[in-house]
């Protein structure tokens, strides 16, 4: 049957409850915040309508600037660390047999379906003096003695790449499955070592790929909240917290709304720099 | 030497992976309400507390809840979105397939902003059901994904003979999509459904202080008392989480949903 223009009343009838739901429960939420975001706050939590300025202008300045940079660092560094140690593994796991695939994909989007509460629970007790890993190096005769090794920036890396890890490889694997095996044996044949094939074939073959990936997981470590909390100093805290705090703990929901617009714009851009750079590996 | 290297990169990545989840199982079977690893002793007693304590139990049941209702919600919205956008030549009807993935796509933070600024003006703020409404908002994305994907691969001809025999709209979709779609229906289902039970800041910003769902209750047990009883509730949500996913290995093909569900992203 081929698709077919709509005509009458009828045949738009299944896209109003979506269109409907989408357009109340996304869109209006989404219009209401960005005018939040102008509103001028009152005193005791309450907010009245305006048109201000004041909330981005108290958002570009010094402390809040701050934490934006260093939550762009943050997702920046799980990024790197993940398509790093993702991009192999992902390649060979596509090369394996498809049972063993399959076992692994159930088990990475086990682990993607983690809470970030447990993760954060997880690696708290790993990093614990009293019940974590120091402990097995004590017993090992690595270490003297068992020691904490959380709050500490480590701490929130390590947290964020292992909840960020299995998105990644998921992220890389379609490009990965349908990557055309001849190229890395033509390069084999030709005499080059695997490891040798992997750099200088794969990885230029799908340069677009990575490009699109580390800006997606970037936009994923972006959001994390608790992880930053629960494995980390205060001043390891990233944006979403400090949005959160204001919208919940300050009651200042017109300045929670103007850094979630200006993260919006930053993760929009990125998005935009993803499209072109899909764009551009089509052309190529 | 290449394999050597291979399995041992795997078996690094593997232990990475599980050594929270050893931990987590290890200090759940404590005899004491201690948070030691490895265990003192051994009790299955916190599975138990999870559900005869009634703060546990009743964390549960809203987080089961919640996900059993907003999973259905989001595919009540994906599938004649998905549906519709496969039958009509209506380009700008995209744009709401557009509208389905913004919200999973962006920080969750913002969403979740999003959906308390418009509870707290529309005046029912903290009513359990806007969790439900906003839990299917966000992970809309989901189903619509899997259902998409489902459509594409429906053989038009198929649809096209049922036509020529005289079947209407109504009959083809029961008798022929329907079935067809089925399989991509209860995938998208449950990847919403084990994403919805282990949500955190959405649901907190929504009904976090009427109501307690499970990663709530773990975070707020984290902060004022710590017992073996969040270790257990981990492994339980790791193993529902894996016996899902397993079973639509099992009766899907969870390569080819996973291959959709990236590119569909980007």
């Amino acid at each position: 049957m081929r698709r077919e223009p709509p005509k009458t009343f009828g045949d738009y009838a299944p896209l109003l409850f979506p269109a409907g739901m989408l357009t109340i429960f996304f869109v209006v939420p989404f219009g209401t915040m960005i005018a939040v975001s102008f509103f001028q706050r009152q005193q005791g939590g309450f907010y009245t309508p305006a048109f201000v300025f004041d909330n981005y202008a108290r958002f570009l300045s010094g402390f809040f600037g701050g934490v934006l940079g260093f939550s762009l660092m943050l997702a920046i560094a799980v990024a790197v660390c993940c398509v790093v140690l993702a991009l192999p593994f992902t390649y060979l796991l596509t090369r394996m047999a498809r049972s063993v695939q399959v076992l692994w994909l159930v088990a990475l989007l086990s682990v993607l379906s983690l809470s970030e509460v447990i993760i954060g629970f997880a690696w708290s007790t790993l990093f614990s003096r009293t019940a974590g890993i120091t402990n097995i190096l004590v017993a090992l005769g690595v270490m003297s003695e068992a020691k904490a090794l959380t709050p500490s920036f480590a701490a929130v890396l390590t947290g964020m790449v292992y909840q960020a890890f299995p998105y990644t490889v998921l992220v890389l694997f379609p490009a990965l499955v349908r990557l055309d095996p001849t190229l890395t044996e033509a390069a084999r044949t030709l005499g080059a070592s695997p490891l040798k094939a992997f750099f200088t074939v794969v990885v230029p073959a799908l340069r677009n790929t990575i490009t699109a990936t580390l800006i997606m997981v970037f936009i994923f470590a972006l959001g994390s909240y608790l992880l930053p909390q629960l494995l980390g100093r205060p001043q390891h805290w990233t944006l979403s917290v400090l949005i959160t705090d204001q919208a919940i703990y300050q009651s200042n929901m017109p300045f929670a709304a103007a850094m979630a617009v200006f993260l919006v714009l930053v993760t929009l851009g990125l998005v935009a720099l993803t499209v072109v750079a899909g764009r551009r590996g089509e052309a190529a | 030497m290449t394999a050597v290297f291979r399995n041992f990169y795997f078996f690094v990545i593997a232990l990475f992976l599980a050594l929270p989840l050893i931990v987590v199982a290890g200090v759940s079977v404590n005899q004491k309400q201690t948070l030691a690893f490895p265990p003192e002793g051994f009790s299955t007693s916190w599975y138990g507390e999870i559900f005869l304590n009634p703060e546990w139990r009743n964390a549960l049941v809203a987080s089961v809840t919640l996900a059993l209702l907003s999973a259905a919600l989001a595919v009540a919205i994906a599938l004649p979105l998905a549906w519709f956008l496969w039958r009509r030549v209506a380009p700008w009807a995209s744009i709401f397939q557009l509208l389905g993935v913004a919200p999973f796509t962006l920080p969750p933070v913002i969403t979740a902003l999003g959906m308390l600024t418009f509870w707290a003006t529309a005046g029912f703020y903290g009513q359990p059901w806007t969790a439900v409404v906003s839990h299917a908002i966000f992970f809309v994305t989901l189903p619509l994904v899997t259902l998409s994907l489902g459509f594409t691969s429906i053989d038009r001809s198929l649809v096209e003979a049922a036509a020529t025999m005289g079947a209407d709209e109504r009959t083809i979709f029961r008798t022929v999509v329907l079935p067809l779609i089925l399989p991509y229906i209860v995938s998208g289902y449950a990847f919403a459904f084990v994403l919805s039970l282990n949500e955190y800041i959405v649901a907190y910003m929504t009904v976090g202080f009427t109501m307690e769902t499970l990663p709530i209750k773990i975070f707020n047990a984290l902060r004022y008392g710590y017992t073996p009883t969040m270790a257990s509730v981990t492994v339980l949500f790791v193993a529902t989480a894996a016996v899902i996913f397993g079973l639509v290995a099992r009766f899907g093909d969870l390569p080819k949903l996973l291959g959709a569900m990236a590119s569909d992203g980007k």
